[in-house]
């Protein structure tokens, strides 16, 4: 009995490598289908099946911009008596394939973060039992569990070029590679690039050769989808009442100079008014001027107005390579002169580097919580929660930051208060389709109780919400007191929804007077001022103007 | 289509000394609004033709508080109406009652 007990323990103690061991069988076995580190696109889905074990966990990268879209085509067609019950941990679920994994059978469950275009066929999916899920995350805390339990077996990723090697060059879209291949090849995973083409020296490394396993030279580039482009011509009067509101009520007196934008309309009506509005009042230099954000053509006028300093970016946006290129004094760029993007740094530095986060939502309750979750979509959170959520570990001041801590809790001695990030949902009271911005309760509530979920998915939190803006003003949710007054707070602002025709019109008028609600007159905006001669571009054509040529506008918003 | 007219008294007289003022495009989602200053100063009306049947009550409480807040003592509004959404609605009569009380014709 004894000896057997020994024997076992000195089993255990001699295998201290099999995950080593389990790889480089893998990489022997993927090995035999290429010559040095390279297999051809026609052997992509034999590479898959003699490198991926049932059950592995993958991640196939799929970004907000770059899609490793022939690599998920191969996966789709393995033997699933060789491949089967994948655990997929990617950030983005966006291309239709990622799904139709887990149709055929190849994948189970699914760790992701955001899955915008594929937000409706996931919530049918998920309802329909079709996808075992782990949980919804934020970028920022899905990119966490790749270091501690939710490490990937094989990562399969997508770069513009790569040598002989193995080197990488990611192009501008960089975003989430660097992360998912740190996670991966230094765990003992197996790490696959699908690249556009093989070169004999890669304009920059972005991924060193020895974390590469296998190339996979692809027919045709990747696929990228321009998610940053808002064309001016398409902004309302009613987006650009609401930006000088945000500007002039928010913007000016807190002095915000490091932020974070969605990529709405509204705020890209903001980007259009700060050489025009913002100028007029006299901003230049004290707002907008450091930002964690992607290269958004809608701010290519305030770049050249003078505005901006420096923007660090998640990823890229298609069209502006050439612009950013020659403005290497506000974007980062590698020595080959492209941008360097990064989702892992830019998402930190939207978490702890900036004053303020300000962007749209879908629904926004009585607490101030938001979603964009509604009953029918599951669009999962991408950035705006880690952006949108107060750093509980930032300690260095800042004029808005400690502004808004002695709002929140003026009694407290200021040595010792915490400041607060702003934390601002911008939005018209009616959206797409008249839907109302303005509910009692969130979808996202119904759909947790339908799916037994023990979170619901809330994008922003009430409590991290500092201000709601919408084209009936400004909500300083700071100043509340209590639950009570935050509600009419709300309302105060809700427009003509039913949650704004429901509100207590006294105590309303109390918190205007309090200056908790302001109103456009509160401001001294005049309403003929919200006119899009306003903007500094009112198209596309004009921002390629601003541009001088460097901006090139992808075909589906060229109109000339 | 619908008609809707709304009388109610005003504050005070609008400012300004222009006899009109028309803004907005009649177009889905939009309205065009004309002021004209032709009633005594405490008294104010509506009369509008819109293309979205029902919403009688939204437009009561649209112009409730618009009357409140800018108090257009004087002027009768005439308005085209395009379905537009209730804070189209809002901005398209602060707007009317500003130019108005601009200077000018």
């Amino acid at each position: 009995m004894l000896m057997s007990i020994d024997a076992e323990t000195r089993t255990t103690a001699a295998t201290w490598q099999r995950h080593r061991e389990a790889r480089d069988a893998r990489i022997e076995a993927g090995s035999r289908l290429a010559r040095g580190k390279i297999v051809e696109a026609r052997d992509a889905t034999r590479l898959m099946e003699a490198v991926i074990r049932p059950g592995d966990r993958v991640c196939l990268e799929g970004d907000n911009q770059k899609q490793a879209d022939l690599l998920s085509g191969a996966l789709l067609a393995v033997d699933l008596a060789k491949v089967h019950d994948l655990h997929m941990v990617q950030s983005g679920v966006v291309l239709p394939e990622h799904l139709d994994l887990f149709d055929h059978g190849v994948a189970k469950k699914l760790d992701y973060a955001y899955s915008g275009p594929q937000s409706a066929r996931i919530a049918r999916m998920l309802f329909g039992g079709k996808i075992e899920l782990g949980a919804v995350h934020t970028y920022l805390e899905l990119f966490a569990r790749y270091f501690i339990d939710l490490t990937p077996h094989v990562a399969l990723i997508a770069a513009v070029s790569a040598d002989r090697e193995g080197n990488l060059y990611t192009g501008p879209n960089t975003e989430d590679t660097p992360t998912v291949v740190e996670a991966t090849a230094f765990k003992d995973g197996v790490v696959i690039a699908q690249v556009n083409e093989i070169v004999d020296r890669v304009p920059r490394v972005d991924i060193p050769a020895d974390r590469v396993h296998f190339i996979v030279k692809s027919e045709k580039p990747f696929f990228v989808e321009p998610l940053f482009t808002r064309d001016p011509a398409a902004i309302t009067e009613g987006q650009i009442l609401t930006a000088m509101l945000a500007i002039k009520g928010i913007y000016a007196p807190y002095g915000v100079q490091r932020l974070n934008h969605g990529i709405g309309f509204s705020t890209a009506a903001i980007e259009l008014l700060l050489p025009t509005f913002g100028e007029k009042l006299g901003l230049k230099g004290k707002i907008a001027t450091h930002f964690a954000l992607n290269p958004h053509p809608a701010l290519i006028p305030a770049i050249e107005a003078g505005w901006v300093q420096q923007i660090h970016s998640f990823g890229s946006e298609v069209g502006m390579d050439d612009y950013i290129r020659a403005r290497s004094d506000i974007y980062f760029t590698g020595p080959d002169g492209s941008l360097r993007s990064n989702r892992a740094f830019c998402q930190t530095a939207g978490l702890y580097a900036c004053d303020m986060f300000i962007g749209s939502t879908l629904q926004i309750d009585l607490q101030g919580n938001s979603s964009t979750v509604t009953t029918s979509r599951i669009a999962g959170f991408g950035g705006a929660p880690n952006m949108g959520a107060d750093a509980r570990g930032r300690r260095h001041p800042s004029e808005p930051w400690l502004k808004a801590g002695s709002e929140a809790d003026p009694d407290s001695p200021a040595a010792l208060r915490r400041g607060r990030k702003l934390v601002v949902q911008i939005g018209e009271t009616f959206g797409d389709k008249n839907v109302p911005l303005f509910v009692e309760k969130l979808d996202a509530l119904e759909l947790a109780e339908k799916l037994k979920l023990e979170l619901a998915p809330i994008m922003i939190y009430g409590d991290d919400v500092t201000h709601i803006v919408t084209e009936e003003g400004i909500a300083n949710l700071l100043l509340c007191r209590n639950a009570h007054e935050r509600e009419q707070a709300i309302r105060g602002v809700a427009g003509y929804t039913d949650v704004g025709r429901r509100r207590d019109r006294n105590a309303v008028e109390l918190l205007r007077q309090r200056g908790v609600i302001r109103r456009p007159e509160d401001l001294g905006i005049n309403p003929l001022d919200a006119d899009r001669s306003m903007l500094a571009a009112r198209s596309i054509k004009d921002l390629v103007r601003w541009s001088g040529g460097l901006y090139a506008p992808p075909s589906k918003f060229r109109n000339w | 289509m619908e008609d809707l007219n709304f009388q109610h008294k005003a504050r005070a007289r609008a400012g300004g000394s222009r006899k009109s003022a028309i803004i907005g495009v009649v177009a889905s989602g939009n309205l065009e609004v004309l002021a004209e200053r032709v009633l005594p100063d405490g008294e104010c009306r509506l009369e509008i033709k819109t293309a979205a049947v029902g919403f009688g009550d939204v437009w009561q409480a649209v112009v409730a508080d618009f009357v409140e807040r800018y108090s257009p003592g004087g002027l009768k509004f005439s308005i085209n109406d395009g379905g537009a959404r209730p804070d189209t609605v809002s901005l398209r009569l602060a707007q009317a009652v500003r130019l108005i009380e601009e200077d000018g014709q």
